[in-house]
């Protein structure tokens, strides 16, 4: 069986992973892409917003700087953050952001030329540079027209199901192509992971249906922890009814959130900031207005008014053109003349696997993470808007030329060719029990038992009780689905289901670590809120969780914070 | 939005091929339970779920952004999941795949076509790095202006499938790849507008296009390209007229 060789195989064709293949071509590393869809696909194109700088364009952020932007991500992130990694991301954001400009990034524009730049949530200044509300479609299209300029070649339709791994070394992958069905092999010396989110997890989120943690799961199988998993972001403002992003550039332009009696209600939690305190902030305020009953719908599937009708229409039309648009669609209200229906939805993974400020692993050598599906750690407890896209960015770039200055020392090694073909017969054999055997068990069943379970018990406001209940309601999920769950449909093309019964399988495991962070995290911070332990509690959890793969099971440990510049404080907005 | 979850039974005719095992392309009927707030991408997420598996279609944001899951919709070129089933007023949905491209399976089509001649017109910005400022290049918010629109192309290759001039000549460029030229043409950064130009008005460029707005009427995001081809045409004219004033 032929085998397919690049130095680096970068997994994931969102803007963590075209930033990083870019930037080892541009090391004169030998890389290419593996994706499951095609370029410009990914879930990278759905940012809405913007990307965070200090660039000083908006002639409010005259005073703004790297340590502004810095500690208020730090904050954002209730501390949880690892500050000399923060410090790196933010010290990079100016060339990066003016690098995706120089590559042709369509930015809007200031009166006078520059990057226009608007107000986000938790920032002190004005740093969000955006292009319309379609920031990430025109970044992630700019990345992968640079690649295109650069030669490198993107390998789509296919699926990569297991990391092969020898002596705590990157082999190689295997890989299901949808188009032939068939399992292939890829050798490489070193992987570079930007498979992105976990929102599928949920279902009630803001994510693409390819944001099923597949590829956290992979690592997490193959001997990486997976590190702070607890921490999900639930964006305050996604759609009612489907959940689709609602860019917090709504609130950005002045966009004011109110209850069923039509108050600004984020007077009462965040005085300062209102509408524009960070998301966990807004996001359980939100849900404490529907709880008591001043939102609309049920208090199980509750909603609140986003109002835009006092900006004037040119604004939105032009700077909101696309939310506008999709709101439009899915509820039939015009957001210049009406409120539209918003609630908190699974947006954001903060937590993903471990790797380290060079977005690179000590637990298997050769492999690298970028992007949502990795855990540096810079966004802590909470993300702030508009620093996603530019984590993307930043450390896609790291990662790829880290990874092109680790595969120079690399020697090819001898047995990797045996060790893919050894993995490829346990895959094969795997896939032939799924297209031979009979179950009893419907995987489609055992995820909608495993949503509803994370919806109710590991929400915005959690307790020991239904944490318990949920971790163990996963648990036996996990049984289930080990002891009998079947594939419909036995054909071996372009097979959907067959990727959703893979997922399935990882999106279990992914979920009992959430479960078990979440549960032995007795404290509030950020948007990990337990209503059995209020307050943050710096003495025993100013630390990292740690979740490794241990005989089928979740194992914790725990990781220092690393703080350098910034004590812990109270955080108020 | 009302919170009413009455549903109808709508029946979706669903074009079924498997090259790999299958001669002829056939069809299979699912029912699927509809209500206001489903989109077509939602029905095909659940019959994939709950009646068979095996019908393929290409699917990712469920926004409209991500450009996957271009089809034909009882006849007419739509995005699956912005197009919600109710409002379609029909009992019966028929879904195929775009049509032109070769098909991979059922809904899925290789877009090989689609993407050479969009690499064909160079769909990056062209100019001489080593001047660049520190900070950003400036660019006016009406040169801006110019371009925005055609930066909003999603690549979903809708308005290549229905270009009739795509249909009878296999190397003509198409609106798709074209629309892209015009966003590179018309940016101010860009260095190359001469080369752009000389590459699109070749054979298998703009003058190819004879102005039956098809692309326009299948454009999912209401774009132009016809325009933007003939944008390109007037620009080829004032070239021309440049050089024979020299």
């Amino acid at each position: 069986m032929k085998i397919q060789r690049h130095s680096i195989l970068v997994v994931g064709s969102g803007l963590a992973g075209m930033r990083a293949a870019v930037a080892a071509r541009e090391n004169g590393a030998d890389v290419a892409v593996i994706s499951i869809c095609q370029p410009v696909r990914s879930h990278s194109v759905a940012a809405q917003g913007g990307i965070n700088a200090p660039l000083c364009n908006n002639p409010e952020s005259k005073d703004d700087s790297v340590e502004r932007h810095a500690f208020d991500t730090v904050k954002g992130s209730d501390y949880l953050a690892d500050q000399p990694a923060v410090v790196k991301m933010i010290g990079l954001a100016k060339e990066t952001v003016y690098e995706l400009e120089h590559w042709g990034c369509p930015f809007s524009r200031f009166e006078d030329g520059s990057i226009g730049q608007r107000p986000f949530g938790g920032a002190g200044y004005p740093r969000t540079c955006f292009a319309a509300d379609r920031t990430g479609h025109s970044v992630l299209h700019v990345a992968w027209e640079r690649s295109v300029k650069l030669g490198v070649p993107v390998y789509e339709d296919r699926l990569v199901i297991r990391l092969a791994v020898k002596d705590k070394k990157v082999q190689g992958l295997i890989v299901y192509n949808f188009r032939t069905g068939d399992l292939e092999m890829w050798e490489c010396a070193a992987v570079i992971f930007a498979t992105g989110g976990a929102g599928q997890i949920y279902g009630a989120t803001s994510n693409a249906l390819s944001c099923n943690a597949f590829g956290m799961a992979i690592a997490y199988w193959a001997g990486i922890a997976l590190k702070d998993m607890e921490f999900i972001q639930f964006h305050p403002t996604t759609l009612y009814g489907n959940n689709v992003l609602i860019s917090e550039a709504a609130r950005g332009e002045g966009g004011y959130l109110r209850n069923n009696k039509g108050e600004r209600f984020m007077k009462k939690y965040a005085p300062e900031k209102m509408e524009l305190a960070p998301r966990d902030i807004v996001s359980r305020s939100i849900y404490q207005e529907v709880l008591e009953g001043r939102g609309y719908g049920t208090k199980e599937n509750g909603y609140i008014h986003l109002d835009l009708t006092h900006l004037p229409e040119e604004q939105i039309l032009e700077r909101l053109p696309q939310i506008r648009e999709l709101a439009l669609i899915f509820t039939g209200q015009d957001m210049i003349k009406d409120p539209i229906p918003v609630q908190p939805g699974f947006h954001y993974m903060m937590g993903g696997i471990h790797v380290d400020e060079n977005c690179s692993s000590k637990e298997v050598e050769g492999f690298f993470a970028c992007g949502e599906c990795s855990c540096v750690s810079v966004h802590g407890a909470n993300r702030l808007g508009g620093n996603s896209l530019l984590e993307c960015a930043v450390m896609g770039k790291v990662a790829g030329s880290q990874a092109a200055e680790f595969v120079k020392g690399v020697t090819p090694s001898s047995e990797a060719k045996t060790i893919l073909f050894l993995e490829l017969q346990k895959q094969e054999a795997k896939l032939d029990q799924w297209f031979n055997d009979e179950g009893k068990d419907d995987p489609f069943s055992i995820m909608e038992e495993m949503r509803a379970t994370m919806m109710t018990k590991v929400f915005v406001y959690r307790e020991e009780g239904p944490l318990t209940e949920a971790l163990n309601k996963i648990r036996e999920l996990k049984k289930r689905f080990k002891n009998g769950a079947y594939l419909k449909s036995k054909v071996r093309q372009y097979n959907r289901e067959l990727e959703w019964v893979l997922a399935i399988e990882g999106m279990l495991d992914v979920a009992e670590v959430m479960c078990l962070g979440a549960l032995k995290r007795t404290e509030c911070r950020g948007c990990h809120w337990r209503l059995d332990h209020l307050g943050r509690d710096d003495e025993n959890f100013l630390k990292h969780t740690l979740a490794n793969y241990v005989d089928g099971e979740a194992k914790l440990s725990y990781l220092d914070v690393v703080i350098t510049k910034w004590e812990p404080k109270e955080r108020k907005y | 939005m009302s919170d009413t979850k009455e549903t109808q039974k709508i029946t979706f005719k669903i074009k079924r091929f498997n090259p790999t095992v299958d001669y002829e392309p056939y069809w299979d009927s699912f029912k699927v339970d509809c209500d206001k707030g489903t989109t077509v991408l939602i029905a095909v997420q659940e019959i994939i779920a709950k009646y068979d598996g095996s019908v393929s279609m290409r699917y990712n944001c469920r926004a409209g952004v991500c450009g996957s899951c271009a089809m034909l919709v009882n006849n007419k070129y739509r995005l699956a999941c912005e197009t919600l089933v109710l409002e379609l007023e029909k009992k019966e949905i028929k879904l195929e795949p775009l049509p032109f491209f070769p098909v991979i399976k059922d809904l899925v089509v290789d877009m090989d076509p689609f993407y050479e001649k969009l690499l064909a017109i160079d769909p990056f910005l062209i100019r001489d790095h080593s001047k660049d400022p520190e900070t950003e290049i400036i660019q006016s918010p009406e040169d801006f202006k110019i371009i925005e629109e055609a930066t909003e192309c999603i690549l979903c290759g809708a308005c290549h499938s229905s270009c009739v001039s795509v249909w009878t000549d296999k190397n003509y460029l198409g609106p798709g790849a074209l629309l892209k030229a015009f966003r590179f043409t018309k940016d101010t950064r860009d260095e190359n507008t001469k080369e752009r130009v000389k590459r699109v008005t070749a054979e298998d460029g703009v003058f190819r296009c004879h102005t039956a707005f098809n692309c326009v009427e299948a454009c999912p995001k209401k774009l132009n390209p016809t325009e933007a081809i003939q944008a390109l045409k007037r620009e080829s004219a004032k070239q021309a007229l440049k050089f024979w004033a020299r």
